[in-house]
This record gives C-alpha cells, structure tokens and sequence, in this order.
C-alpha cells in the first residue's frame, strides 16, 4: 500500500527534557490511523511534526512525497489543533469562509464544511457563545476545507455526544474511502475499534503499530485498555533486565 | 503576498471589529473626548500676539498622538490573542503567507484610523475651530499613517509578549518616550544633544513635526513630505520584522 506518511527516528526535546525517543512508523494511504495514549505521552507532539510545525531535534518526516511542512503541502493536509483554532468574535459561517478563502475556494465550500459536522443550523451564531462541543466542531468544518489528502486531528471527538460522535466517525470512514488519509489522536481507548491501524504511545515511546486484532494478539486481550497496560508491562520486563528485574 | 488571501485577511479582521460594537464606540469616540477636555483645558489661558493658541498647537500634535496609542494597544493585544488562541499556528499551516496576515492587519486597522481620525478631526475643526495654515485633509493624511504606524509597531512588540498583561505594559515602554521626546513638551532643537539624538531616531518625531508644518505652512512643504516618508519607511520596516518574528515551527 502506499505510504502517506512516514516518520523516521523523530526526536523532540523541549528545553532538555526529550518528548519524543526515535520515533518510527508508516501510515498507509486511504486509512485511518489512532494515535492512542495517556495525556502527556507525546501524541500532539508527533501530529504538530508530521503537520511541521514543531521544531524537531533528529529524524526525519515525510508526508505525501515531501518533507513535513513544506510550502506545496499547505493546500494538501488539513490540521485540527486539540484547542478548537477559530474566531470566538466571528460567525461560524464567518470563520469557514475565512478559511475557505485561504484556500482559493468560495462560499459553498464553507457550506459543505459545516453541514458535514453537522453546524448548519448554527451558522450564523457567534463562535463564542457555542457549546464546548459544536466550538470544536466549527474548527473541525476548518481543517475540511478544500478537501485535504491528509488529515491530522487531534482529539476530534473530546467532548461531543455519543450520537454526534458516531457520526463523526462515519464521516471519517467515508473521507477514507474516498483515498484521504487521517490520523486521529484520543485518549479514548474505545475509539480504538473505529481505526484500521493504531500507534499505542508513551512517555515519548512507541509501545504499538499494528492493527486492532494484531494488538489484541501481541498482548493476549480483547480490551484495549488491558492490552495498552499488558504492553507497557511486556516493555517495562523485557529489554534491559537489569532495569525490568528491579520492579 | 496573495491579492486574494490579503483581501480575505483584512475583511476578516474588520467583521470581527465589526461584532464588537463597544470597541467601535471606544475608538469613534476616546479621541473626540480627549479632544473635548483639551479644548476646555486651554479654553481661558492667554495666547500671545502672533503665536497659535495652545489649544491649536497640542491638539494638532494630539491628532496623530491618539490614533497611533489606540492602534498600538488595539493591534499589540489582537495579535497576541491569534498566538494564544491557536489561530496563528493553524493560520501558518494554511497558504497564507506571513505578510500577508500583518498588512492585513496594517490595511483593516488603517481603515479603522482612517474613520476615527476623521472624526477627531471633524470635530476639533468644526466645533472647537482648530486652525490650521494647511489643508485638513493632510492632517487627516498625517493621523492615519501615524494609526498604521502604530499597527506595525503593536504587531512587532505582540512578538515580545506571552500574556496580556505584558503587551499591555509595552505601551509605556514604546509609546511613552516618543510622546514625551516628540517636540511638544520641549522643542527638539532646545533638547540636550542626546535627547535630541534619540528624539531623531524615534518615528513619532517626524509624524508630529509632519504635523507642525501643516500646522505653519499653507502648502504641503518638503520636509513635511520627507517626514512622512521616514515614518512610512518604518512602518514598512516594522511589518517586515514582525514577519520574520513569526515561525511556522515552534517548540
């Protein structure tokens, strides 16, 4: 399968301290990749470098063909920050078409973005006077505009009902099916079944790229969480016994 | 820089002036109170034989003072806030360009500055007979280019700020010295040689003896012209710096 991203030894310090060891991985094209771990583990991190705009420290980023933040990507990856990133003082139809234009495109991009998440009704309300949840659903309609081929959200669902969420992700389901390729970040771990792959990360580490079933396999559990503690117990043992032999 | 983006820029940041109807009110009317109690202050005081009235030499000088303190803070704290809100990174992961986003931001400001120093203007003409030897309309010329100034400057300090509470505090370090050292408290010829040296290289100085000249001269003279363009030159300056200050990666 195609790459559409591809990350190489990636380190990330911020002031001494290391936030990313080596990171390795490859993410297919057309697929919905999680990005799964604890708050504090590194997952913004590693989406802010495939995205380029963090400075990194070694390795290397490649999405779609170029280095991560190159000029020719800006009209190719769309980008959900874990704040909601939009106008408080601007309409949410405001704030679309803003960002619509940005990209070359009109009023019924704009359109097209909030009715898919489901802000049509609200369009003519000011950002700020929105619920937590329909706020980063607005800045959700952004990063759709112009129909990216890759799409990087973090935590997209953090705060929406269960309905709204069911279907958000099958609206993720059908943009992959389209060929778009989206990474999407949760500390949820039973968002897990909705992604064909899942990276498991902490404390800067890697600790699974695999698919659900493979992960259930490798850690001898159906549940995610259990399988998340089974591996980070199989990492803490296995490598250097000295340091495992002592716990 | 993209027409286009630039374009979309500027309206952007007039609507979002535009839901805040009580910062509209505080910049239509700050300056004509300001005004107002100025020419109540100098109402009684004695001019000499020959001389403008004090209230004509600091209201002039006034002018360009207010728009350029009001778009300073106006820009300084709407510029911090696309950096904490998160809108700036996501803005520099769209096509837009660096330039593009700061002359919005001179371009939308400037347009608000073109209405308030009208007004202010208006009113210190109309209603308190400000007289001046040149035309109005370059006075207004002269506020809106000291606004846009202030723009630039604001955008270029915001860099230098983590929170409000620090932009705000800015104000006295960028704005004060060029109030106190611009020629209207002492006159820049009659300053000690390095207060004059320093006066020299600060912009404000040029835009109120831009001011002065319109203020003396019936035609637009040339070193009215020259001063306008030294504080066009770095007002063009400033929004470039502030460009490079703004990284597409951060740690």
């Amino acid at each position: 399968m195609e790459t559409a991203v591809e990350v190489r030894d990636l380190v990330v310090t911020r002031g001494r301290r290391p936030v990313l060891h080596g990171i390795s991985c490859t993410i297919p094209r057309g697929s919905i990749t999680g990005l799964l771990g604890p708050s504090g583990s590194g997952k913004t991190t590693l989406l802010r470098a495939v995205v380029g705009v963090q400075v990194v420290a070694g390795g290397s980023v490649t999405v779609l063909g170029e280095p991560a933040g190159s000029p020719r990507l800006r009209r190719r990856v769309g980008y959900l920050t874990q704040a909601p990133s939009v106008y408080a003082d601007l309409t949410v139809r405001e704030n679309a078409r803003y960002f619509a234009r940005l990209h070359g495109l009109g009023a019924a991009e704009a359109d097209r973005v909030l009715g898919a998440v489901g802000l049509a009704d609200a369009a003519g309300q000011l950002v700020g006077t929105l619920s937590g949840g329909q706020r980063s659903r607005a800045s959700l309609a952004c990063a759709l505009i112009g129909r990216p081929e890759l799409l990087i959200l973090d935590e997209p669902t953090v705060g929406q009902d269960p309905v709204l969420r069911n279907e958000l992700w099958e609206m993720f389901r059908a943009m992959a099916a389209d060929g778009c390729t989206l990474v999407v970040s949760s500390h949820v771990m039973d968002e897990a079944a909705r992604c064909d792959r899942l990276l498991l990360i902490r404390e800067g580490r890697l600790i699974a790229d695999d698919t659900l079933a493979g992960i259930r396999a490798a850690a001898g559990t159906d549940d995610v969480e259990a399988a998340f503690l089974n591996l980070v117990r199989a990492r803490a043992t296995t490598p250097v016994s000295a340091e495992g032999g002592a716990r | 820089m993209n027409p286009t983006i630039l374009a979309a820029t500027t309206g952007r940041i007039l609507r979002q002036l535009r839901h805040d109807r009580r910062t509209i009110a505080l910049l239509a009317v700050v300056p004509t109170a300001l005004l107002t109690l100025l020419y109540h202050m100098y109402a009684d005081q004695p001019t000499a034989p020959g001389q403008p009235s004090a209230f004509d030499r600091i209201a002039l000088v006034m002018l360009g003072v207010f728009p350029f303190i009001v778009m300073f803070l106006v820009t300084s704290i709407a510029m911090l806030r696309e950096r904490t809100t998160g809108t700036l990174e996501r803005l520099l992961t769209t096509p837009l360009g660096k330039l593009d986003l700061l002359f919005g931001y001179g371009l939308a400001f400037g347009l608000a500055a073109t209405v308030q120093a009208g007004l202010a203007a208006g009113v210190a003409y109309w209603l308190f007979d400000l007289d001046t030897a040149g035309s109005p309309g370059l006075v207004v010329l002269i506020s809106v280019v000291d606004a846009v100034l202030g723009v630039a400057l604001g955008l270029l300090c915001s860099a230098f700020a983590r929170t409000e509470f620090q932009a705000v505090q800015f104000m006295p370090v960028v704005v004060a010295p060029q109030i106190l050292l611009c020629g209207l408290f002492v006159r820049r010829d009659q300053m000690a040689g390095w207060l004059g040296a320093v006066s020299d290289v600060l912009p404000l100085s040029y835009a109120v003896e831009a001011l002065q000249e319109v203020g003396r001269h019936a035609e637009p003279t040339g070193t009215m012209w020259r001063d306008l363009a030294v504080v066009g030159g770095t007002i063009v300056v400033a929004l470039v710096l502030g460009a490079a200050t703004l990284r597409r990666r951060t740690g």
